[in-house]
């Protein structure tokens, strides 16, 4: 150790290690930048939150090769369509609720999360609502309360978290906006519910 | 100075007995986190376990949040008992920093109540302010936030002004920039919006640029120290290694936060940004593994301090494993469309902290031990020197189990939830039931118990080793000592 090789002097790799540093981040503020134009309400793949009076379905894209949401004709959510203010209102006040009562404790949202129970991501279009016509009353007497229905064969219960009906609502409402965000094909092979005109609904609204 | 192998204060300076403080909290919360996993893995298995009473959610926090705030304090720790040391000055604004000690000690007691007592709100902003945040790992409520950035902002200020007056060394220098980049991350994840995307897009900004960036430049920083406590490493070595290693970390660290970018709303080129860096992100942890071997070797191991080490050695190894190979396993966009949310996340999760970060604050938890009873030997054949050895066994073996059960259930769930059943709800309860996965949760418990045994072991020996011990470090620098 008598002289020291050029590559193993502290002051390059100082030097390297503030110019690595400095040039990550500022690449990491440009992206960031650049990816709220995507995930702002209204963004390229974030939708506005009046996406709520409207059909939103998550289908296999085979261009894309994945599974995309699908935004359908108007559909409004308990049969009263909102303005963009309302919508939002509705939709902040469910995602309020949500980190109210910890969802993300047990459940995961986009992924992220604990693993004790569903993901919620495409939960507004989980089949076992049963019917399109009764899902959005299930989902809120399920929320409201969750203690004595039949979840699952294992005898894991989501316990009673008080919360209330207009609780429930504005919940069913940030659920169904969630899952119209485009989230690259995850959760893949996602089976949506059925949401086909077919059947004579009484919950559908009357056209304008 | 009193006798050698009796514990007595006044064989530390003023930071390290702060720091003491700080590490018997740590230490203590790192009980609460034990217990609530225990607690929260028991309700996998029985379902009816504390329901209604401490739901998993509850356990859960307490379990993930005790995790975060036992390392902090440990880290925080860690960074007092060194600055004397390495600013060569008493610390600047002790007082001001053993006050905000206790207020933050006393903060978190209250937060943990509320956790326990109040556990859920109702939708307003109120519930955000004073209950909990409900963001994963960083549930505390907003008061909270606002006294934890107090509380950073006196430490800071103790750490730079002690550098300020004293002398700045490498690790001194590059220790407060990354606590600056420490403090101010935090605050990307005080705000309220409704839009998930945004929300979670911040929220990794503080959760990954924490533990997969100035987490662990902080832990390097100390580390480095350390190496040069134990083995006596020149100063020289040390900081170039740690300079190769911030350039490494930040270099695949701070890009690769976009492995967290590809499933949340995100563009599309976040799969490619976010794959690549992540990809590299091993790296610095292989050189990390390097360091600490090499320098091991040419000191043929002959150390002051031989808990600490092989802590310390278990920390490079750990980290690599936990946080670099089982990270990698799924970091690849390919393959984490199917492992994202599932237990192959909590698999990594176990071994990375405890790996890199847990090793780390108990190799330290055994410097202050030493320092406390007069600096004496802590040699392999140490007095009681059992206890370390079984104690790190246990829980090592209750690790390993515990991650190596988690990685089959994760298995289990990316095939049949993921892969096959779609992330349904039906898909979702089809995986919980299914053998394998119920076969992984017992072997979960039972590693749970087999760590919970080394925790116990763990204190019982930090309260007691180096007790009977009767030589001073001195010895083992003296010309004719024995190798330990």
């Amino acid at each position: 150790m008598t002289t020291e090789a050029w590559w193993a002097s502290p002051s390059l790799w100082r030097k390297s290690a503030i110019w690595i540093t400095g040039g990550s981040f500022v690449m990491l503020i440009f992206l960031t930048f650049d990816t709220m134009s995507y995930i702002q309400a209204g963004g390229k793949q974030v939708p506005g939150y009046s996406i709520i009076n409207q059909r939103v379905d998550y289908q296999f894209d085979e261009a894309k090769n994945r599974y995309v949401p699908v935004i359908g004709p108007e559909e409004p959510l308990f049969g009263k369509k909102l303005t963009e203010a309302e919508a939002a209102a509705l939709v902040s006040k469910g995602k309020l609720n949500t980190q109210a009562k910890n969802c993300m404790e047990c459940h995961t949202l986009l992924g992220n999360g604990a693993y004790y129970a569903p993901d919620l991501t495409k939960a507004w279009l989980d089949p076992s609502w049963g019917s399109k016509e009764v899902r959005e009353q299930q989902m809120v007497e399920f929320l409201m309360n969750p203690q004595d229905r039949l979840h699952n064969g294992i005898g894991r219960r989501m316990p009673n978290l008080g919360i209330t009906e207009e609780e429930a609502r504005a919940t069913v409402a940030f659920l169904k906006w969630m899952s119209a965000i485009n989230t690259l094909g995850f959760p893949h092979n996602f089976k949506a519910i059925d949401q086909s005109d077919a059947p004579a609904s009484a919950a559908a609204p009357a056209q304008p | 100075m009193t006798a050698l192998g009796v514990f007595d204060s006044a064989n530390l300076n003023g930071g390290q007995k702060l720091a003491m403080k700080y590490f018997a909290v740590s230490l203590a919360l790192f009980g609460a986190q034990v217990l609530f996993g225990v607690l929260a893995g028991l309700q996998y298995l029985f379902p009816d376990f504390l329901y209604g009473v401490i739901d998993f959610s509850v356990n859960r926090t307490l379990h993930v949040n005790a995790l975060v705030v036992w390392l902090l304090y440990g880290f925080i720790g860690g960074t007092y008992w060194m600055l004397e040391d390495e600013a060569d000055h008493k610390v600047v604004g002790l007082g001001l920093g053993n006050l905000i000690f206790w207020v933050l000690t006393l903060a978190v007691v209250v937060v943990v109540l509320v956790y326990l007592l109040v556990q859920v709100g109702p939708a307003e902003m109120k519930s955000i302010w004073l209950i909990n945040e409900g963001r994963e790992y960083i549930e505390a409520p907003r008061w909270a936030d606002i006294g934890i950035v107090v509380a950073v902002l006196v430490f800071f200020f103790n750490v730079v002004a002690t550098f300020a007056k004293g002398r700045y060394t490498g690790i001194g220098g590059v220790l407060v920039m990354d606590l600056l980049a420490l403090a101010g991350l935090y605050l990307a994840g005080m705000f309220y919006t409704p839009n998930v995307s945004v929300d979670q897009f911040w929220w990794w900004w503080v959760i990954h640029l924490w533990v997969e960036a100035t987490w662990e430049v902080l832990v390097g920083c100390i580390m480095a120290y350390m190496l040069i406590v134990t083995l006596g490493v020149r100063r020289r070595i040390v900081e170039t290694w740690l300079y190769i290693e911030v350039a490494l970390m930040f270099g695949s660290g701070i890009l690769g936060l976009g492995h967290h970018y590809f499933w949340i709303g995100t563009p599309q080129y976040w799969l490619t940004i976010g794959g690549f860096f992540s990809a590299l992100e091993p790296v610095p942890l292989v050189a990390m593994v390097v360091h600490a071997v090499f320098d091991s070797g040419v000191h043929r191991l002959k150390n002051s301090n031989h808990p600490a080490l092989a802590w310390t050695i278990a920390q490079a190894a750990g980290n690599f494993f936990g946080a670099g190979v089982w990270g990698f396993m799924h970091t690849l966009p390919q393959i984490n469309l199917y492992t994202h949310g599932t237990q192959w996340s909590a698999s990594h999760g176990h071994l990375a902290f405890f790996g890199a970060y847990s090793t780390a604050v108990i190799a330290f938890f055994y410097l202050a031990a030493q320092k406390s009873r007069g600096n004496v030997w802590m040699s392999g054949n140490l007095a009681g020197g059992w206890k370390w050895k079984w104690s790190m066994a246990f829980l090592w073996m209750g690790m390993i189990g515990m991650t190596m059960a988690l990685l089959i259930a994760g298995y289990e769930q990316s095939q049949i939830e993921r892969a096959i059943e779609g992330s349904s709800w039906v898909g979702y309860f089809t995986a919980q039931a299914h053998p394998w996965f119920v076969q992984a949760m017992k072997w979960r418990q039972i590693s749970g118990y087999l760590f919970s045994l080394g925790y116990v072991l763990l204190v019982w020996d930090l309260f007691t080793i180096g007790k009977r011990e009767t030589r001073p470090i001195a010895e083992l620098h003296a010309p004719s000592a024995q190798p330990a």
